[in-house]
């Protein structure tokens, strides 16, 4: 292993804004380390423990020898609990994440996430909790979820909440599949969704996976849907169609309320997708613009770890007309407290086991509960600022996809960084050696190029600063010296990897070396 | 405010760069009949003192100081301080999907060992960077089974899988495909009787629990060959993942498509979740695979590294075409189950399943005169006990601080006599006795004492 080899040519320069520095600001001081299957030695192990302990027969006496494995386990490490400590802590130290840098993913909200929530979710009392203990020993989890589930009903202004769903595609799979029972109530289930072309690529798989064919929709000039366009496309088979406001481009979704009420002539609903509820704190309610049903996502929001990609949570939120359809088992108040009841003949069943992500819902409980209604408006209002101070500041120096006002992103074209032949993705990438994650890039689909930005009200100006000045440090590179910026990045653990190598040749795991024969 | 870093000087620089009077007429373009007139009706924040105070007081009202024997797919194990110290760093805890591979090769290369070690647990070819849950994991490999042998109307799936599992299948499928569920009922043994040929035939999948929701174990290489003849896959579901650990693994059994609950291997309960979904299937169906997947490759100066690949499945590019909408799944889980899978290793993984399977057939002994072991079929860590008057025992052990398992007749009303009882690495002796002392009361005759 060559490791760290080609990253102690790090620059020196740590002024951003300033001349551009050689090769960016990460340095060397990462140890390589081989997979984990590469370390230890046969017969090592971390911890053992004694089978006879309670004494009881040994399995070859009880599980008869064609249902026991016979393999020994190959294929699993054989480690020292140091080797394990060593090998994880390496590679924890080759990602960048949001505590240790500016993660401005666009609609991915990468905002602080409070250490004292970990502490919280990882209390004996929550973490230690069987899901089948009977309801009377379960009342502090209990309790807190329906408190979580009032906190995002007004949120959102709808009054019906299930916990359940595990993360934002679950939410929106769990929604749809409400709307499908509620025209399927009605005689129906009708045939078609309608989502815009600027969504995210979950809605239309959402929307498939519960038997729906999808219309995409354009937006008009400004990046808005026109009430037009949407009747142009409704009809009777129409079953549902799906926003997200403010949209992907950051945009408020203005004529949402006339969308609605279009969508609901039709006897169809109207699916608002909460990505972006980061923008709407105290500013409005998807229920006041006539949605039916929203997911949340409560790692985006509400604070909660993104993991590298999940555990999440995703939270539905639904209209009166849509309260019979929520999942089972429901949280019911009784007389002497809550417990979980099945009985509710509507409802579109289970979405998965036990209760949620009930670890991640007692951290957005915290947070919300740290935060209280003035924090959490102040949240999205210093989200708003932060985002639009971004867009303001580079507008001179990357074109904006559109001019129209934005909220809590922005996004950003590589259409004059073209001719020095440096796109979006050299961008992204020489990011990286300054220092910084990249935002979300070619996405929304509708935006060629797309730079989209999302800095989330936990940075302050001066990282904000930092920030832009690597991003005008970069265009300038682009015009200057364009190879420092197609090659980028130069910093960084690995260099670009070769994707296409890997979809064509797949390897997905390691194997054990084959003896010769 | 909390977490808000901005100073008002800094607002103000910041508003004049952007060119807007106030903060609040960044907001002015939302239409005005839209925008909320009162704030909103949240209870004022705390600080983190307070906050922590009321949250200890909230759990305090849980009780988790019972000896409980509750599995029934969520499962007690011990879990070594290094696993959740090692997950829970900020590096590994507050990424996102590694979008940008040079700079999250700590989770690529995490999420590739997860797979490489799921893969071998399984005795898989592939396994998927992780799902939901062992439920949801179920029905993914149900909708992936539809999608491998299309036109097929049937999906078989035992009476023995657990019900939950079952129930989300039968959400996910609801109205959507032209298929129906066939329910196959279990045997006087607790294993599942293997369908005629005929529904086989008609079946794009055969689901089957291994071990079963009665902790009984599955003939997998039996129900591989029957079913393979009439060209139905085969698709097994684990609740309890550390049984693999000492069981003829799903692979090796010659199952299609081999899913999981990995919650048992190095995640706390947490009430139900976050858990895990582990999905494994066959190298030749890999482009079916819903979820992600890492791939090795190399860098520019060829140096080996992992990233994101074969996404062409996946709903970013395919969007209605996509193999599942998955997007944000379990991603963290799967680093902690390969910190703990990795700490145990192949020695203490199957030590720890050795104790398990000695410690539930110890308990079962001493049970004995209790009450009876209601399949004769083999088991892992977890049995149905019969004893007359299950449920009114059950509750007369719950007022004395004993959780005496999991009351079956709420999920199969003809197992109102029976407990589904667990006993794991963390049931000593003593635990053990306290539950044979609380079940072998009769309750008419402690009613009358009381």
């Amino acid at each position: 292993m060559s490791g760290a080899t080609n990253m102690s040519t790090a620059g020196s320069d740590s002024e951003m804004g300033g001349t551009p520095a050689a090769m960016g600001v990460l340095r060397a001081g990462l140890l390589p380390e081989p997979l984990i299957f590469e370390r230890g030695a046969e017969g090592r192990t971390g911890l053992t423990c004694d089978p006879a302990e309670v004494g009881g027969p040994a399995s070859a006496d009880v599980i008869p020898a064609a249902l026991r494995r016979e393999d020994g386990l190959a294929g699993l490490p054989q480690v020292s609990e140091l080797d394990v400590v060593r090998h994880f802590t390496r590679l924890s130290q080759w990602n960048l994440s949001a505590a240790t840098t500016l993660y401005p993913l666009g609609s991915c909200t990468m905002k602080y996430n409070p250490i004292v929530n970990e502490a919280v979710a990882r209390m004996p009392g929550f973490a230690a909790l069987h899901p089948l203990i009977p309801d009377a020993w379960a009342q502090g989890t209990l309790e807190l979820m329906a408190r979580l589930a009032d906190f995002l009903a007004e949120v959102s202004g709808l009054p019906g909440i299930s916990l359940q769903p595990a993360a934002g595609a679950h939410g929106e799979l769990t929604g749809i599949k409400m709307v499908r029972a509620y025209h399927a109530d009605r005689g129906n289930p009708r045939t078609r969704v309608l989502i815009p072309a600027s969504a995210h690529g979950t809605n239309p798989a959402s929307a498939a996976l519960c038997g729906y064919s999808v219309t995409e929709l354009p937006a008009n000039d400004a990046g808005i849907l026109e009430v037009d366009t949407v009747r142009k496309h409704l009809g009777p088979d129409v079953a549902a169609m799906m926003v997200t406001n403010p949209n992907t481009l950051g945009v408020f979704e203005r004529n949402i309320r006339a969308i609605a009420e279009a969508v609901h002539e039709v006897g169809a609903l109207l699916y608002c997708d909460g990505a972006n509820m980061n923008a709407l704190m105290g500013v409005a309610k998807p229920g006041d613009m006539g949605a039916d049903v929203l997911q949340f996502n409560l790692h985006k929001t509400f604070s909660t770890p993104h993991g590298g990609g999940g555990p999440g949570a995703g939270p539905v939120a639904v209209s009166e007309r849509l309260e019979p359809y929520l999942p089972i088992p429901r949280l019911v108040r009784g007389a002497d407290g809550y417990r979980w009841s099945e009985d509710f003949p509507h409802a579109i069943g289970r979405v998965r086991s036990f209760h949620g992500n009930v670890g991640m819902l007692v951290r957005a409980y915290c947070y919300m509960r740290s935060l209280g209604a003035e924090g959490l408006t102040d949240v999205t209002a210093m989200a708003v600022l932060n985002a639009n101070y971004i867009r303001a500041r580079l507008a001179g120096v990357l074109p904006l996809a559109f001019e129209t006002p934005s909220l809590h992103e922005c996004v950003f074209t590589d259409r004059d960084l073209d001719r020095h032949g440096v796109h979006t993705l050299d961008l992204a990438k020489r990011l990286l050696d300054y220092g910084f994650f990249a935002p979300t890039i070619y996405f929304p689909l509708v935006v060629p190029g797309a730079i989209m930005i999302e800095p989330t009200e936990t940075e302050s100006k001066q990282t904000l600063d930092e920030f832009i000045g690597a991003v005008e440090a970069i265009v300038a590179e682009a015009r200057d010296t364009p190879a420092l910026v197609k090659d980028a990045p130069h910093a960084t653990f690995v260099g670009r990897l070769d994707e296409t190598r890997a979809a064509r040749r797949p390897v997905l795991r390691w194997r054990p070396p084959t003896p010769a024969a | 405010m909390r977490y808000t870093p901005h100073t008002q000087p800094e607002i103000a620089a910041m508003l004049e760069a952007i060119g807007a009077p106030s903060v609040a007429a960044l907001v002015d373009h939302v239409p005005a009949d839209l925008r909320a007139t009162a704030t909103l009706a949240l209870p004022a924040g705390l600080d983190e003192r307070a906050m922590r105070t009321e949250l200890a007081g909230l759990a305090a009202r849980n009780r988790t100081d019972s000896v409980a024997f509750l599995g029934a797919g969520a499962y007690p194990h011990f879990i070594p301080a290094a696993v959740e110290q090692l997950a829970g760093r900020a590096e590994f805890a507050t990424a996102y999907t590694p979008y940008q591979p040079e700079v999250s090769q700590g989770t690529l290369q995490a999420s590739f060992e997860f797979q490489s070690s799921i893969a071998a647990l399984l005795g898989m070819e592939v396994a998927n960077a992780g799902m939901y849950d062992g439920a949801t994991a179920t029905a993914e490999a149900v909708l992936m089974s539809q999608r491998l042998r299309p036109g097929r109307p049937l999906v078989l799936l035992s009476r023995a899988l657990h019900p939950q599992y079952r129930a989300v299948i039968t959400t996910y499928l609801e109205g959507i495909r032209d298929v129906e569920i066939v329910e196959v009922p279990y045997g006087p043994d607790g294993t599942t009787p293997l369908p005629a040929a005929d529904l086989l035939r008609r079946a794009s999948c055969l689901v089957l629990g291994y071990p079963n929701v009665f902790g009984v174990i599955e003939d997998l290489t039996r129900a591989a060959e029957v079913a393979h003849a009439e060209d139905c896959l085969l698709v097994s579901a684990t609740a309890e993942a550390l049984a693999l650990a000492l069981l003829k693994s799903p692979g090796a059994s010659d199952v299609d498509i081999a899913v999981a609950e990995g919650q048992s291997l190095g995640l706390s309960l947490a009430y139900g979740g976050p858990g895990l979904g582990l999905f494994t299937s066959r190298e030749r169906f890999v482009r079916n695979l819903p979820g992600r997947l890492v791939g090795e490759t190399v860098d520019v100066n060829g140096r080996r590294g992992y990233v994101l690949t074969l996404a062409t499945r996946e709903q970013h590019i395919r969007r209605e075409r996509a193999t599942s909408n998955i997007c944000t799944n379990q991603g963290l889980c799967a680093v902690q189950v390969v910190v703990y899978l990795s700490l145990l290793g192949r020695h203490g993984l199957a030590s720890l399943a050795e104790r398990n399977v000695r410690g539930a057939h110890a308990l079962a002994e001493r049970l004995r005169g209790v009450g009876s072991l209601h399949f004769s079929g083999p088991f892992f860590n977890e049995f149905v006990l019969t004893i007359p008057g299950a449920r009114r025992r059950w509750e007369h052990a719950l007022a004395a601080g004993v959780v005496a398992g999991h009351p079956l007749g709420t999920w199969y009303p003809e197992l109102e006599d029976a407990l589904l009882i667990c006993a794991t690495e963390l049931h000593d002796a003593a635990a053990m006795e306290r539950l044979v002392t609380a079940l072998g009361v009769e309750p008419a005759r402690a009613e009358r004492r009381a």
